[in-house]
């Protein structure tokens, strides 16, 4: 266990706030978000699409350089792309002309071409796609694809995965497999993890704590805490309470609907 | 760089989309020489009348007859005289057509104020049909190979330039947002996400562009040289063998057909990821 006083806040948010100008003037997309991250945690950040969660996790990526307010990596401010995070986005975004070895070693950070090799083989082995070094995207599955794009965005060892609804456009089985695969990879590899999903039952899975957005502008509601015990049961009466927690954030009006489960 | 939101028309040429099999599916040797049935029917048919005097020698020579015209003229050396100078005229125009068209397609495709300075002219010169420069050509260049060469090349440019240029815009921005998050600068963007997503409209602009430039080179040749397959044409029409013009003209297909496969099967090659 962590003693408290060993607890690191790795990212920080503060008084974050981001205006788009659209044609009906300006659009307040994110306001006054405030948000720390402890190393090695993951979050889960749920909100209706439009809510600004994407836009928070780009800031986060270095995409959006404009915004108002600080967001900190390890005390450093964030301005601009770098290593220390990778990126998935929902698309896997691989390069259809690199086999799935050199879309890994698309970005690898180092020089020498036996640690490059190296470093691109564990991360393929990590992600589970051994044997598929030489195939092509257009060759693979959307779940391969999107593990060959974890390899990518893991490839340079960052602090922080920011996942921007990853497995959204996957088959509900294959998207619970890449779930699990998912946890698997952030207790092997102690990352601090960030994703972004409009799916309540994979925030309440995946996330240590789970971040409620509310629409237009894009605040956060509320911050629920998930102290359920890994591996987590979803049929577990705990769980579903935790999603109807989560649940009620959202539909606060509407009863809530007891689920029993046998 | 900007990608969205401008249209590009793609010039297309003779047999620009480079062909693939239907998936999963391959065509068998037998499949493939049913293609050859109906044209050997047709020789068969056309030999038969000739010989029997239906089709008159003069304007339609027996396929025999034609074959007879290729080996004479080849035994003199006379052909491979001809074939040589089309051959180098072609090489050469396609050299300078498509270098031309690499370089200023790559500069508007990266540079915006290049395409709103040179795009509308270039566009607006490519609605010039292209036999309209011949005479320009001529009086500014010559009756000699230079003209010729210049014409070609103007044939190759426009196919190259713009497949290239819209290649380059329509690259999905999502892979470019991709070389951001890996710090790509400008020229790493360009040599390896930008240039390798523009590929395979390159090709088809090259492939377009060559088959423009033979189309080019029989017109240059038919309005004035002293050699070359064109010439040979010309000479055949003048003299009143047909079977010289259909030789010519075979040449022409087969020399044609040629360089677009070497082409495709260069194109192949870089493009093999596309392959199952």
């Amino acid at each position: 266990m962590i003693a408290e006083q060993n607890v690191v806040n790795n990212l920080q948010v503060r008084n974050l706030h981001k205006r788009f100008r659209g044609q009906q003037g300006e659009v307040v997309a994110l306001r006054d978000i405030n948000l720390s991250i402890r190393v090695g945690e993951f979050v889960s950040i749920v909100g209706s699409s439009g809510c600004g969660k994407s836009t928070l996790l780009r800031i986060i990526a270095g995409l959006e350089r404009e915004f108002e307010g600080d967001a900190f990596l390890d005390r450093e401010p964030i301005s601009g792309p770098g290593p220390d995070r990778g990126v998935v986005f929902q698309e896997h975004r691989l390069f259809p002309w690199l086999s799935v070895r050199d879309n890994v070693a698309f970005g690898v950070a180092a020089d020498a071409p036996a640690e490059i090799h190296r470093s691109v083989q564990e991360h393929i082995a990590l992600v589970g796609l051994k044997g598929f070094e030489k195939a092509y995207p257009h060759q693979l599955s959307g779940g391969m694809a999107q593990r060959a794009a974890i390899a990518r965005a893991l490839v340079n060892r960052p602090k922080v995965l920011l996942l921007d609804e990853p497995f959204g456009a996957l088959d509900a089985l294959t998207k619970i497999q890449m779930q699990q695969e998912i946890l698997r990879i952030w207790e092997a590899e102690q990352t601090t993890m960030i994703m972004v999903t409009h799916d309540i039952d994979e925030a309440v899975y995946l996330g240590d704590r789970v971040v409620v957005m509310s629409n237009r502008p894009g605040t956060i509601k509320k911050i629920i805490p998930v102290d359920l015990p890994r591996p987590r049961d979803r049929g577990n009466f705990d769980f579903t309470r935790k999603r109807n927690e989560v649940y009620q954030e959202f539909f606060a009006s509407a009863e809530s609907i007891p689920e029993y489960v046998i | 760089m900007e990608v969205a939101g401008e249209e590009i028309t793609v010039v297309t040429g003779s047999q620009p989309v480079p062909s693939r099999e239907p998936k999963g599916r391959d065509i068998t040797a037998a499949e493939s020489w049913q293609g050859a049935i109906v044209p050997l029917l047709i020789l068969l048919a056309w030999e038969t009348l000739s010989a029997g005097g239906v089709l008159p020698a003069n304007w339609l020579p027996a396929p025999s007859e034609i074959v007879r015209t290729i080996f004479d003229l080849a035994k003199g050396g006379e052909l491979f005289r001809h074939i040589g100078t089309t051959l180098a005229r072609i090489t050469a125009g396609f050299l300078i057509g498509a270098t031309a068209g690499t370089v200023l397609g790559g500069v508007a495709g990266s540079s915006r104020l290049f395409r709103r300075l040179f795009d509308p002219l270039l566009q607006s010169l490519r609605s010039i049909p292209s036999m309209a420069w011949v005479p320009l050509f001529l009086l500014w260049l010559g009756i000699h190979e230079t003209s010729k060469i210049a014409l070609i090349a103007v044939g190759v440019f426009f196919p190259v330039y713009l497949n290239l240029l819209s290649g380059i815009l329509q690259v999905d921005r999502k892979l470019l947002e991709v070389g951001h998050i890996f710090k790509l600068n400008g020229t790493q963007q360009l040599r390896r996400v930008i240039l390798p997503a523009a590929l395979p409209a390159y090709l088809v602009g090259l492939r377009s562009g060559l088959g423009l430039g033979w189309m080019f080179v029989v017109a240059a040749e038919i309005m004035g040289a002293s050699k070359g397959l064109g010439f040979l044409m010309i000479d055949g029409q003048m003299t009143g063998r047909a079977s010289i013009i259909i030789a010519s003209i075979i040449l022409f297909a087969l020399f044609g057909k040629l360089t677009d496969r070497a082409i495709e099967q260069a194109g192949r090659y870089f493009l093999r990821y596309q392959q199952d």
